[in-house]
C-alpha cells in the first residue's frame, strides 16, 4: 500500500525541562535514566483525540461552581491556542486547575495551614473558538510552600493541559503571573531553559478588564507544528 | 522557511492532578458492556520500586478495524465500528498506584514508511508529580500477531522490547506495569 506519509510535527528545541532536574527533587526516584528511543511518528501519532467531552454550563468560570462566590480578585484569563507555524488550533479542549486565593487546594493531601475556601474547587474547562480562542474566569491563585527545600514557595500559577490535534501535540504546563518575586526561587520555573520561561508568563491585559468587576490576564500557549519540509517516501 | 513560534514549555502536572484531570468515565475508552470490551491495567512505580499515587496514564488508540476518526489519517476518517468508541483513554493512579482503563484491542495499521504492518498498539502518555515534561510508551500485545516484524520494536534494543509488550493475565485483562526507573525501566519513546 502507497499512502501519503501525513507530515510530521517538529521536534521541539531549547523549550521543555530536562526530566533530570536536581533542584526539583521529586524528579529524583522519576525522571528516567535511559535516553528515550526517537521513533517515527506513525498513524498513532499524527492523530489524536478530538474530544471535547462534557462541558458543564460552569466549567468556563471557576467563581460559578457553588452557591456562594470564591474569596479572590476575580480575573478572566484568555488568549489563543496556535501551533508553532502560528495557525490556531480550533475546536480544541483546555484543561485548568489551581488552588484558592490563599494558595490551598481542594485536595486531601494538600493540607497546609491556609484556609480551604467552600466555595472554590478549583477546576475547569473550556473549548478554542475557531480561531483558537479560550476564556475562562476565575480567582487570582495564592502563593504556597512545598517541601522542596528550606522555605520553599511556588509562585502563583495556574495548570493547564492541551491536546492540539495530534498525539504528538499533547502540552501540560503552568501559567505564571507577571512580576512574581518568586520566580528566581523555584525550580520547577527555572527547570524550563533560560530563554523559554518568559513564555509560560501571563500579560496584565488592561483593554481586557471589566469596569467594576474583573482584572484581565492574557496567555497565548503555542504547540508543536509540522515540520516545513514533506516527508520523502524511502520506498516508492 | 516561514518564521516559526516559540512553543510554550512543559511543566509537571504537580500532586493535585486530580482537581483538572479526573473524568468520572475518562477510563472508559468503550462504553460498559461493549462486545469484546478488555481491561488494560497496570501499577506505575518510580525507582525505587514505589508505587506512584499521584500519576495519570492516557492512551491512544486505532478502533479494531485500524482506523482512526480523524482528518490527518491519509486512508480517510472514518467513524469507529464500535458505538461509543472514543479511542482516548484516562486514569488517574489509585492509592496502590494502580491505573486501568476499559476498552477493545486496536488494529493492525499500514507503517506508511515501509511495507511493514504496525502490530496492535496503545500510545501511552504518563504524567506525574516529578515528570517535568511527559513520557511516552507504547502497549503492545503478547498474545497478538504481528510483533515480531514490528518496525517500532525492531527499534527497540531485544532485551528491552518485553516492557512494552502487556501480559494477558484474565480472560480479557491485560497486565502493564510502567517502571520511570531501574533494572526494569520501561522503554520511553521520543516521537
Amino acid at each position: 500500500m502507497t499512502l501519503a506519509h501525513p507530515r510530521p510535527y517538529q521536534q521541539p528545541r531549547d523549550t521543555h525541562p530536562p526530566l533530570d532536574f536536581a533542584g526539583y527533587k521529586s524528579t529524583g526516584l522519576r525522571a528516567p535514566t535511559q535516553r528515550p528511543i526517537l521513533v517515527p511518528q506513525r498513524l498513532t501519532e499524527v492523530t489524536g483525540p478530538l474530544l471535547v467531552g462534557e462541558i458543564g454550563p460552569n466549567d468556563h468560570d471557576l467563581t460559578r461552581q457553588h452557591d456562594a462566590e470564591p474569596l479572590g480578585q476575580r480575573i478572566t484569563v484568555s488568549g489563543r491556542v496556535l501551533d508553532s507555524d502560528g495557525r490556531p488550533v480550533p475546536d480544541t479542549l483546555v484543561e485548568v486547575w489551581q488552588a484558592n486565593a490563599a494558595g490551598r487546594y481542594a485536595h486531601k493531601r494538600d493540607n497546609w495551614p491556609a484556609p480551604l475556601d467552600p466555595n472554590f474547587s478549583g477546576g475547569g474547562r473550556v473549548v478554542t473558538n475557531s480561531k483558537g480562542e479560550y476564556s475562562f474566569t476565575t480567582i487570582k491563585p495564592g502563593a504556597y510552600p512545598w517541601g522542596n527545600h528550606h522555605n520553599a514557595w511556588r509562585p502563583a500559577h495556574i495548570h493547564f493541559s492541551l491536546f492540539g490535534r495530534a498525539f504528538t501535540q499533547r502540552l501540560v504546563t503552568q501559567m505564571y503571573f507577571p512580576d512574581d518575586p518568586l520566580f528566581p526561587f523555584d525550580p520547577i520555573f527555572n527547570s524550563a531553559p533560560e530563554g523559554a520561561r518568559g513564555r509560560m508568563v501571563s500579560t496584565f491585559d488592561m483593554d481586557a478588564t471589566q469596569p467594576e468587576w474583573a482584572l484581565a490576564y492574557r496567555w497565548d500557549i503555542v504547540l508543536r507544528g509540522r515540520e516545513q519540509t514533506p516527508f520523502e517516501e524511502p520506498h516508492e | 522557511m516561514s518564521e516559526q513560534l516559540p512553543l510554550t514549555p512543559s511543566q509537571t502536572v504537580g500532586p493535585y492532578l486530580r482537581l483538572g484531570l479526573d473524568w468520572s468515565k475518562g477510563a472508559d475508552v468503550v462504553p460498559p458492556g461493549t462486545p469484546g470490551e478488555i481491561v488494560i491495567a497496570g501499577i506505575l512505580y518510580d525507582g525505587a520500586g514505589v508505587p506512584i499515587t499521584d500519576g495519570l496514564v492516557e492512551t491512544w488508540q486505532a478502533d479494531p478495524d485500524g482506523r482512526f476518526a480523524h482528518p490527518d489519517d491519509p486512508r480517510g476518517a472514518v467513524e469507529p465500528s464500535v458505538p461509543g468508541f472514543l479511542g482516548f483513554g484516562r486514569s488517574c493512579t489509585d492509592e496502590t498506584g494502580r491505573w486501568s482503563i476499559r476498552t477493545v484491542l486496536p488494529g493492525a495499521l499500514p507503517a506508511l514508511d515501509s511495507d511493514a504492518e504496525e502490530a496492535p498498539h496503545l500510545d501511552v502518555s504518563v504524567f506525574a508529580r516529578g515528570l517535568l515534561d511527559r513520557v511516552v510508551t507504547r502497549i503492545y500485545f503478547a498474545d497478538q500477531p504481528g510483533n515480531d516484524t514490528d518496525p517500532l520494536l525492531a527499534a527497540v534494543p531485544a532485551e528491552r522490547r518485553a516492557t512494552l509488550v502487556a501480559e494477558k493475565v484474565g480472560e480479557a485483562e491485560y497486565r502493564f506495569d510502567i517502571h520511570l526507573q531501574g533494572d526494569r525501566e520501561t522503554v520511553f519513546l521520543q516521537v
